[in-house]
């Protein structure tokens, strides 16, 4: 059994391997963020699933501790789903990039939002296919060339606006460059019943000679200083999703509770189904229904 | 002397003929029968030609059946089609009102179905005046039709059944001439089950301590999630339907890492689509129990219909290697048994297991002993803590053994962490890159395959030890090749079988071994290429002699089987 009433959990309790990113990658900002959150909610690494997918985004959990599944491209959102209805108790985060979420793995977003599963979803977003050497990924800005598109990539898929139509419960962004803020995201995802997008913004250093650290610095401002808005409102919302270009909105974009999939589980309702004991005799009533 | 009767409900799809079939053999069964009935239906919801054959004996029967004694005929189409399979002294029973213009015969009874159900309450009760009416005809006992009626239909449905039922076995009484030659009274006092295969597999499932399964609907496996599904509440099983077959094996393989006992199902199109997350058990070594419905392909194929085309796609499929366990029951019995067994091998072993059925075992029905429960082994295989770990900082998820074989710790339920990786990983489950960890894991994870294949059953004999000519078969074929011996055997042909239920790891060795008495040796299988025997000259280097196949999504009956070796009617090796 896990003791909760252990010592307070610290950044030690977090380190991992040593990362294999470039120097000066968007990733390493996002790997502060996971455990800055993780350690201000005072969650010991046997309590946390970290399931990620493929692409350097993917290699994060590695770089830090909890338990792992690194699953393959585009599906850490069923392996995740599946662990937290196996074990409730868990806090499961899935971390993807923006190709394993938002194309390999785009069927999955769509419907994990939908049923709303218990999930916090962390998507590094850098616009581009890092691990496979600098390829146009599904949110790649418009005419965006590279080797695959030499004539400019196609339209971008907006993936906080699918998220809000998607009905997902907590639509949020953040970036990579600012640490606090992006604790914040995760710790807000993790508390909120019911899924949570952090789609967060990353410059890939070496294939991203666009959307560098200055062009974010100079567009990226915070939602939380701005009066008035409310992100329960899905209209609004959808509005400032679409916000993009000179002045990019990062913060908690649209925000509502609903029930969640685990909430309509009555198979979840005497406690983890990973507890339960295994008993042959249970099937021994039904027999009686085929006579 | 021995009782055999054979029945034929057919009729368009909505007309009630698979509710009419299965009531009938439920009311036999009751009567101490045991019964085989099988479908064979299209792929619509209204119309087309539709229809389910009872064969009922009062010894244990594995097929169906020809001749016909009985045609229940619900539409002309029914009488067009099966008349001819009637045997000598075979009846029609029909609508005369609604069907007319056929050619007169001693084997027609008419009887107003529409007409006598309409009085009862509804003309949609047709098929229910037509089960009464056989009924009468074989002096069957009316209480046990209207103890099934009442199960099937509630309240004043029910009861409306039961008046039309009883008007079309009263019809039968004052109005039939001819002579049946059937009094078809309580057989024995047995209470056996009548189950589906996919009835058993998910009771196989439910008493091995499945508690997740996650499943896309396809023919011929949905009724495995739809069972488990209405026993979600009661039996705290996760039943999660999702978007795709790729969530649906990758949620299995996220339910088990995480200490479920995890399954899905679905046939060739959906499996294709789990290929990838095969690859995904193997190397992170998960359980995962994959129930594979084979139906005619390629793509779509006939998707209601029945094939045996998967098996070197069950055993091959996948990126990389990786070990893994291919089951194929038999019977519907063995479905619940290689079930559980399925469950125990994925565990112990830490890798994919793979049921495959073919549609005709899915959809068939059939008596079975009540299943012995305490006979139910739940073996979960090496489980951290254990003694080779104490500290939880020490566990390593990937830990090199002699097996092959580490013990599992799951996420959330010790201070041990459960770390893996689909990319090729170290022991403590971390991505790495160099050649010596890899050869280590890959070695490790080769290792687990001695260990499955000292638990995979020898080939199964039937008939006499040696014979002139043995007929080598799997999955649902055992039943038609076990009568087709007898049917030659009385002809003085001395046939024998070898039937394979666990087919990978391949038991070379016990093959090997019961080929060397054979002479002539014949394969059965429901496909164009002849892939058990492929397999077996892969495996052992045996070429059998020919190939009895069949891939025109109908089931072998034991007289096409022994009608082709008779006639040594077989495709050369």
């Amino acid at each position: 059994m896990v003791t909760t009433e252990t010592a307070r959990v610290t950044t030690a309790d977090y380190a991992g391997l040593v990362p294999a990113w470039c120097p000066g990658c968007g990733n390493f900002g996002i790997l502060n963020g996971v455990k800055r959150a993780l350690v201000d909610l005072s969650l010991e690494p046997s309590r946390v699933l970290l399931v990620s997918g493929i692409g350097q985004a993917g290699k994060l959990p590695h770089y830090t501790s909890g338990n792992v599944f690194n699953s393959l491209h585009g599906r850490p959102m069923p392996v995740a789903i599946a662990a937290k209805l196996a074990n409730p108790e868990l806090t499961v985060i899935a971390i993807s990039g923006d190709g394993d979420a938002y194309g390999e793995g785009g069927n999955h977003f769509i419907h994990a939002m939908r049923r709303n599963h218990q999930i916090t979803y962390l998507v590094h977003d850098n616009q581009v296919y890092a691990l496979t050497k600098g390829q146009a990924s599904p949110t790649s800005d418009s005419g965006y060339v590279t080797k695959t598109t030499p004539q400019g990539a196609p339209f971008p898929v907006n993936p906080l606006v699918l998220a809000i139509a998607a009905g997902c419960g907590l639509v949020a962004r953040s970036f990579a460059g600012d640490t606090n803020h992006l604790a914040e995201m995760i710790k807000r995802g993790i508390q909120h019943r019911g899924f949570a997008l952090i789609d967060i913004l990353q410059p890939c250093v070496t294939f991203n000679r666009v959307n560098t650290w200055d062009w974010y610095r100079q567009r990226v401002y915070k939602l939380d200083g701005e009066a008035g808005y409310d992100p329960s409102d899905k209209t609004v919302a959808f509005e400032k999703a679409q916000e993009w270009g000179e002045r990019i909105p990062v913060g908690v974009i649209y925000e509502k509770e609903r029930p969640t999939f685990e909430d309509s589980m009555p198979a979840l309702a005497k406690g983890p189904p990973v507890k339960l004991e295994l008993k042959a005799s249970e099937a021994e009533p039904l027999l009686d229904e085929f006579v | 002397m021995s009782i055999e009767v054979n029945f034929m409900i057919g009729g368009e799809a909505g007309q009630g003929v698979q509710s009419v079939g299965f009531m009938l053999c439920k009311a036999l069964a009751r009567g101490g029968y045991h019964i085989f009935a099988d479908q064979d239906y299209e792929s619509r919801i209204r119309g087309g030609h539709n229809f389910f054959r009872v064969r009922a004996s009062d010894s244990p029967v594995g097929a169906v059946i020809e001749p016909l004694n009985f045609l229940l005929a619900l539409n002309r189409e029914s009488i067009d089609l099966h008349r001819g399979e009637l045997g000598p002294d075979g009846i029609v029973i029909y609508d005369r009102a609604k069907i007319t213009g056929i050619a007169e015969g001693d084997d027609l009874f008419g009887v107003p179905l529409e007409e006598l159900a309409e009085i009862a309450g509804n003309k949609v009760m047709a098929n229910t005046v037509a089960l009464g009416a056989v009924a009468g005809l074989i002096g069957y006992d009316r209480e046990k039709i209207n103890q099934v009626l009442t199960e099937q239909f509630k309240g004043p449905v029910g009861e409306a059944n039961i008046a039309a039922a009883k008007a079309g076995y009263d019809f039968t009484e004052q109005n039939f001439k001819g002579k049946t030659g059937f009094r078809l009274k309580q057989a024995s006092d047995a209470r056996r089950l009548l189950l589906s295969g996919t009835d058993a597999i998910a009771l196989g499932a439910i008493a091995a301590g499945c508690k997740f399964i996650a499943g896309y609907p396809m023919t011929p496996t949905t009724p495995i999630l739809e069972y488990m599904a209405s026993k979600a509440k009661d039996h705290n099983i996760v039943v999660v339907q999702p978007e795709d077959e790729i969530a649906a094996i990758n949620m299995t393989i996220g339910a088990a890492y995480t200490g479920m006992r995890a399954m899905t199902a679905t046939s060739g199109s959906g499996f294709c689509l789990m290929v990838e997350g095969l690859g995904l058990a193997g190397i992170t070594e998960t359980p995962a129990v994959v129930v594979l419905g084979q139906r005619p392909g390629p793509a779509i194929g006939l998707p209601t219909r029945t094939a045996q085309e998967e098996l070197e796609f069950a055993i091959y499929s996948g990126s990389g290697e990786f070990p893994r366990a291919v089951l194929a029951p038999a019977t519907i019995e063995e479905s619940f048994w290689l079930t559980t067994k399925a469950f125990n091998l994925a565990e112990k072993y830490q890798t994919p297991v793979i049921l495959i059925i073919d549609h005709t075992i899915a959809t068939s029905y059939t008596t079975v002993e009540r299943f012995d429960l305490s006979k139910v082994v739940i073996d979960r295989g090496s489980l951290y803590p254990d003694k080779s770990v104490v500290k939880p900082e020490e566990y390593k998820r990937h830990q090199l053994t002699d097996s092959g074989i580490s013990p599992r710790a799951f996420p959330g339920l010790s201070r041990a962490l459960a770390i893996t990786d689909s990319d090729e990983h170290d022991e403590a489950g971390h991505l790495i890159e160099d050649a010596k960890t890899r050869n280590e894991q890959v070695e490790k994870r080769m290792r687990k395959i001695t260990g499955m294949r000292n638990e995979i059953a020898p080939p199964r004999r039937c008939g006499p030890h040696t014979a002139e000519t043995t007929l080598i078969g799997w999955g649902s074929n055992y039943g038609a090749i076990r009568e087709a011996i007898d049917i030659l055997s009385k002809e003085g042909t001395k046939v024998n079988a070898l039937h394979l239920s666990e087919l990978w790891p391949f038991p070379a060795d016990a093959m090997t071994d019961a080929l060397k008495t054979c002479q002539t040796t014949y394969v059965v299988e429901n496909n164009a290429a002849g892939q058990l025997a492929h397999l077996i000259r892969a495996e052992t280097g045996f070429s059998v002699s020919g190939r009895i196949l069949k891939y025109d999504g109908r089931p072998f009956t034991p007289a096409i089987i022994a009608d082709k070796v008779r006639r040594k009617e077989v495709v050369a090796w």
